[in-house]
């Protein structure tokens, strides 16, 4: 069985592809994750990470559209699947109820739940 | 930046193809894609260099497992590596005494040659503590005495102060040395002998010494640099620096600094202290009062050279500094100065006729050369083993072959073989080299550790292992890999005729090389007693010697002998200023009627007290010993019989020589006395009376009192003397036989050596003919049952061997010759090399291999035929 258990930075990616929708393969996650995190990451680290996710069965891919400045290459487009978007969800429901166990701070966060 | 011109940009090529070819077909185009892109943005941001570098980086990032291509594992190859050495494993267990004999002839061998690189290794990188080894020199000079050329290392003292003013451009450091040896350091009321001397300001410097407290820059000349086990024995935890101590009865010194150890594979190994050479010339008034202060020559002079300078222009620099500062007198001897390199100092330290003839470097060869020979006859003894097995694994090659194996697979099978025996042995011999390691250094009194963390010990070991097994692998592996697998397994497979021949002719040489060695060890045996039974002249015998240090003894000396003569303990005591086992003084300054006033000579010298002759117990030849009797004798001299010969007086007692221009008159000759190598010729020696000084005192102590009574009565009187001194004494005898302690060594390590290679030839035939009685054990039933005698079958199976000795000592006779006669050359005195000793080591060899060979001949031929012959 293969692990279906989210790490921090899978969650990330998962969740990019989700925001980028058709424009998600791998060079512009990369870019996306550095503009969001402000971190630098490596286009083979995301490519590394996507390829585990669409293994793992949260993403399936496609090959998509050329352009000129790819030298008319074409890119590896994914997309998240209902199994994706559950364990996402999953994973967010986790947290939250997590937060409202936080003494002194569930109260606080109890709208936000309701997202 | 021109933005036309950026578009002409191209990513690096090397990196795409690199790219290309790492990683998966199917990822190549989106990859590619992704990493153009990322590149022309990159370039709309940052220069040209730094878009090409994030693209190397971004290839550098796809070596991930996900991406690289998957190289077509042939697991078909894991799995035949994984069968050899399973059929290697099982080879060995099911022959249990043919493995044994494998692994431990090897392991054996491979220790000898362990022990040996280690020794090896220790000689070679003697000196190398001190940091400059490799610009340090001392300066020496070639001298022309008594018409031959020698070779001194101690200089005159002026000699530094020449080479200061003008030869500085050479030498970076130059420090003399003087009066290195014992002394009596005291710190107030501690006195112990320590090792020690004085030397000049610059010498911590060149030798760089470690300082582990205080400094090693001498400002006030009555200082002191102690050894830190030296500090250690006076000061224990106190702190020593600044502290005051006394080197002899010298005024006192202040510890300056603490040097670690300085280990003992140096040539300044067990220095215990150095105190300054300035210190002893402002306190000692002889150094001015020299009238010729260029003729003793006394003082070690070290160097440390500019590093831009060579060292041999150096040396032709300073050919002449010396030459040039003499009168004519100590001109006639010609000194050249040259300059000794340290790293020469220890292997390379003999000269004949002025040249450097090496020295020890030979034994690091002879051992080398031996360890590699040793190892060559273990692996011998593989490849005849493994060879001589062929028929029983012919069968496994034939099958192996016949389902598709391919010739260099069995090559390889066979290799992996021999690795594993070659490893298992080596991890045999690192136990054994472990256990045997204390006794090794006490045969070769070194202090040697297997470096078990050093990582290079490790790699050559590693490339050691792997190139004995591929020396003791390739014969087998090629040979069996060769045979024809129908032949095989038809069953009509014989080896043929001259199949034996390789493996006899390893034996003849694993043979030759034992006999020769046992040949060597005999014939340095033979030459170290000779060299112990040469006459010496004198007698030995409780004949104990005691070190003057302190003038109180000299001042007291005819009141202690008094009181030891009383007391019954000795029957002479006298006073010499040398030791007998070594020549302390010699001088140029004789001349004698008939004596070329050109000719340059150098005899040695030695002034001793009344009795010297009757302590000692010399032989005179002619004329009589200095007596008290004359009042004359103050003036006489008695000379040893190469002097007189020397001399060519045609009857020396009574004829007047001059020391000096002062007339003495010669009263006697006496026999030669060995003081110096009981190996070199005979020095010239010429004995003067002098009853005020001294440095030694002999004592020829009482036969009929037990020694260590004697020994404590003496002691007790010296003390009462001299009560801060330590009592130190040698009897001359154990110091005349450490004369022979270096050819002891390698005597001992020649046996040592010899024996085991012996025993691994042992172990080799032992293995060839059990293997072979039990492949003829049908022929032998046969031969029983038509009525062969026991004696018969032994002949049968020992003839072989017997011939193949005596070819041995045939071929190993003449090598061995060679080789020794060329050691013994070394030797002025030396024996000569006996037939016998050739005869004796044949036969020596013989008989062992008899025994071993018989043991399993005489068990093949006395087996019960019934049981061999039953089973067909």
């Amino acid at each position: 069985m293969k692990e279906t258990r989210l790490g921090e930075f899978e969650e990330v990616i998962l969740l990019l592809v989700g925001i980028l929708g058709e424009q998600a393969y791998a060079f512009k996650v990369a870019e996306e994750f550095e503009e969001q995190t402000k971190r630098s990451v490596s286009i083979g680290a995301v490519h590394s990470s996507l390829n585990r996710l669409s293994e793992k069965g949260f993403l399936n891919s496609e090959m998509g559209a050329s352009s000129p400045e790819r030298g008319g290459r074409r890119k590896r487009i994914y997309k998240i699947t209902a199994l994706g978007q559950r364990t996402l969800t999953e994973a967010r429901d986790f947290r939250v109820s997590l937060w409202q166990q936080f003494p002194g701070l569930g109260s606080e966060l109890a709208g936000f739940s309701s997202i | 930046m021109n933005l036309k011109f950026k578009d002409k940009i191209v990513p690096p090529k090397f990196a795409e193809s690199l790219l290309e070819r790492l990683i998966k077909d199917e990822l190549v185009e989106e990859v590619l894609g992704d990493l153009d892109e990322k590149f022309y943005q990159t370039l709309k941001v940052k220069t040209t260099i730094r878009a090409k570098l994030n693209y190397w980086y971004q290839v550098l990032n796809y070596i991930r497992p996900f991406a690289l291509k998957k190289y077509r594992s042939n697991s078909n190859n894991t799995d035949m590596f994984k069968n050899y050495f399973k059929v290697s494993f099982r080879n060995l267990r099911k022959n249990k005494g043919y493995s044994f004999i494998n692994l431990g002839g090897l392991a054996f061998g491979i220790t000898v040659t362990l022990l040996i690189s280690l020794w090896v290794h220790d000689e070679l990188s003697f000196n190398t503590y001190h940091t400059n080894h490799n610009r340090i020199a001392r300066v020496i000079q070639n001298v022309t005495n008594n018409g031959e050329i020698q070779t001194w290392t101690s200089t005159p003292f002026p000699l530094a102060e020449e080479l200061r003013t003008n030869y500085s451009d050479n030498f970076k450091h130059i420090a003399m040395a003087v009066s290195w040896g014992g002394h009596s350091l005291t710190l107030s009321d501690k006195t112990l002998n320590k090792v020690g001397g004085y030397f000049e300001n610059d010498a911590p410097e060149i030798l760089d010494l470690k300082i582990l407290e205080g400094t090693k820059t001498v400002k006030d000349p009555a200082s002191i640099l102690l050894s830190e086990s030296t500090a250690l024995a006076y000061f224990g935890d106190n702190d020593p620096i600044n502290q005051v101590m006394q080197v002899d009865e010298m005024p006192p010194v202040k510890v300056i600094g603490v040097y670690q150890d300085i280990p003992e594979n140096s040539s300044f190994g067990g220095l215990d202290f150095i105190t300054t050479w300035d210190f002893l010339y402002n306190n000692e008034d002889w150094f001015r009062t020299f009238e010729e202060p260029w003729r003793p020559n006394f003082v070690s002079l070290y160097v440390e050279l500019n590093p831009n300078i060579d060292i041999d222009k150096a040396s032709e620099n300073i050919k002449d500094a010396k030459l040039k500062n003499l009168n004519e007198h100590l001109a006639q001897k010609k000194p050249e100065l040259f300059l000794h390199p340290m790293e020469d100092w220890y292997l390379r330290s003999n000269f004949e006729n002025g040249v450097n003839v090496e020295g020890r470097i030979q034994y690091v060869w002879m051992f080398g050369i031996i360890g590699i020979f040793v190892l060559i006859l273990a692996c011998i003894n593989f490849m005849n083993l493994s060879t001589a097995r062929n028929e029983i694994r012919a069968k496994e090659v034939g099958i192996r072959k016949t389902i598709g194996s391919a010739g260099n697979q069995l090559v390889l099978q066979f290799f992996v073989e021999s690795f594993m025996i070659v490893l298992f042995s080596f991890l045999v011999a690192l136990l054994l080299s472990y256990v045997t390691l204390p006794v090794f250094n006490e045969i070769a009194n070194k202090e040697i550790t297997v470096p078990w963390s050093n990582v290079y010990f490790w790699l050559v070991s590693l490339s050691f292992i792997v190139i004995t097994a591929i020396i003791a692998g390739s014969y087998p592996a090629l040979y069996l890999s060769s045979f024809k697998p129908v032949q095989v397994l038809k069953g009509t497979f014989s080896s043929g005729r001259y199949s034996a021949l390789p493996r006899k002719i390893l034996v003849v040489f694993q043979f030759t090389i034992s006999i020769a060695l046992i040949i060597g060890t005999i014939v340095v045996d033979q030459q170290i007693q000779y060299a112990k039974n040469r006459p010496v002249g004198y007698s030995r015998d409780n004949l104990l010697s005691i070190p003057i240090t302190n003038d109180a003894v000299i001042e007291h000396f005819d009141a202690i002998s008094k009181k030891l003569k009383d007391r019954r303990v000795i029957t002479s005591m006298a006073k010499s200023g040398s030791a007998l086992t070594a020549l302390w003084g010699s001088t140029s300054g004789f001349s004698w009627e008939g004596k070329d006033p050109n000719l340059s000579i150098d005899f040695g010298m030695v002034h001793s007290s009344y009795d010297y002759g009757k302590t000692i117990d010399w032989n005179i030849v002619e004329g009589r010993d200095f007596s008290r009797e004359y009042a004359t004798d103050s003036s006489a001299v008695i000379l040893n019989q190469t002097a007189a010969q020397f001399m060519g007086l045609e009857d020396p007692v009574g004829q007047i020589i001059t020391w000096w221009d002062r007339p003495y008159t010669v009263i006697g000759v006496i026999e030669d006395m060995v003081m110096e190598s009981p190996y070199a010729r005979q020095n010239e020696v010429v004995y003067f009376l002098d009853e005020y000084g001294g440095n030694m005192t002999f004592l020829k102590l009482n036969p009929e009192i037990g020694t260590s009574v004697a020994l404590e009565t003496v002691e007790s009187v010296f003390k009462e003397i001299n009560p801060e001194q330590p009592f130190e004494f040698q009897f001359v005898n154990d110091d005349y036989n450490r004369k022979f302690g270096s050819e002891e060594r390698v005597g001992k390590l020649a046996g040592f050596f010899s024996i085991l290679a012996i025993l691994i030839c042992c172990l080799g035939i032992f293995g060839l003919t059990s293997f072979m009685a039990e492949r003829r054990t049908k022929e032998i039933g046969i031969r029983k049952i038509l009525g062969a005698s026991v004696s018969k079958l032994w002949e049968l199976l020992t003839k072989d061997f017997v011939f193949m000795v005596v070819i041995s000592g045939i071929l190993a006779a003449p090598i061995a010759y060679y080789l020794l006669s060329q050691w013994l050359s070394k030797y002025e005195y030396h024996t000569s090399i006996e037939a016998w000793v050739f005869i004796l080591s044949c036969a020596l060899t013989l008989a062992i291999t008899l025994f071993t060979v018989s043991y399993q001949a005489i068990k093949a031929a006395t087996t019960n035929p019934v049981n061999s012959l039953r089973d067909q």
